[in-house]
């Protein structure tokens, strides 16, 4: 089941700018978490305090635009497609992590970068959506 | 403690994508301009099983939160993604996605990847 162009194109201009946005969320709320004094808990005050956080809470907006792109994103395509596809953002994040947190990364780390670049380019190729749905219709 | 807030990530998550595919393909074709974005909140709202997904997601994200201020962001996002492959067996199980050569090869690349990536 092929995706005729149109479809096709959005659906990778919403995977790009969801690669984009999940990591740089991630990257924010991790700087904020880091440096907030308590260690966060089951207590629910200790979380609201943290959202109080301006890089928390730049994060979490990240986030939250993130999940909905993802959202319309398997309105597209199927899951099985946009997991490994999106697993791009692990390299993004591990990237943002050694630059900004000055978090070490191996050279097996980079390896496993490289493997996730050619799985996602494989999975890439295959029909974005097979299962039959108003997502397919056009 | 780390392994436990990493079960209740990988758990809730699958969960909730599982919910949000089957939801979302069921719902028709959706974007993120300012109009696509309000028609996607109105379909949220209406639909219960999406609803249930982002609660199963909220649980996830606080348990992640509380696993990235413990464990370094290149640890616990690539360990988080040990869901990946509980999805896919999912999504071909439940979802009847069809799971070829390409795409079965690509997800084990992009594991062993992760699993790389994770140390």
């Amino acid at each position: 089941m092929t995706a005729n162009p149109g479809v096709r194109f959005r659906t990778y201009s919403l995977l790009s700018l969801f690669v984009f946005l999940r990591p740089l969320g991630n990257l924010s709320l991790a700087w904020g978490t880091k440096h907030f004094p308590q260690v966060l808990s089951l207590n629910p005050a200790v979380y609201l305090r943290a959202m109080v956080d301006p890089f928390v809470a730049l994060g979490i907006g990240m986030l939250i635009l993130a999940l909905l792109t993802r959202m319309a994103l398997l309105s597209l395509a199927d899951l099985s497609f946009v997991l490994p596809v999106t697993a791009i953002g692990y390299v993004m994040a591990t990237l943002f992590g050694q630059i900004f947190l000055h978090e070490a990364v191996s050279i097996q780390q980079w390896m496993g970068s490289v493997l996730i670049f050619a799985g996602t380019g494989l999975v890439g190729t295959t029909a974005q959506n097979t299962t039959p749905g108003p997502g397919e219709s056009e | 403690m780390k392994w436990i807030l990493l079960s209740i990530v990988v758990t809730a998550t699958a969960l909730s994508d599982l919910l949000q595919s089957h939801e979302m393909k069921r719902a028709g074709e959706q974007s993120v301009g300012a109009r696509g974005l309000a028609r996607l909140l109105k379909t949220i709202a209406v639909r219960r099983y999406l609803i249930l997904s982002i609660v199963c997601l909220a649980i996830s994200f606080f348990a992640f939160m509380a696993l990235v201020q413990a464990e370094p962001l290149s640890f616990a996002v690539p360990a988080s993604a040990a869901s990946f492959i509980l999805e896919t067996v999912l999504a071909k199980l439940v979802l009847k996605e069809h799971v070829g050569m390409r795409r079965g090869a690509g997800a084990l690349l992009v594991l062993g990847g992760v699993i790389l990536l994770a140390r």
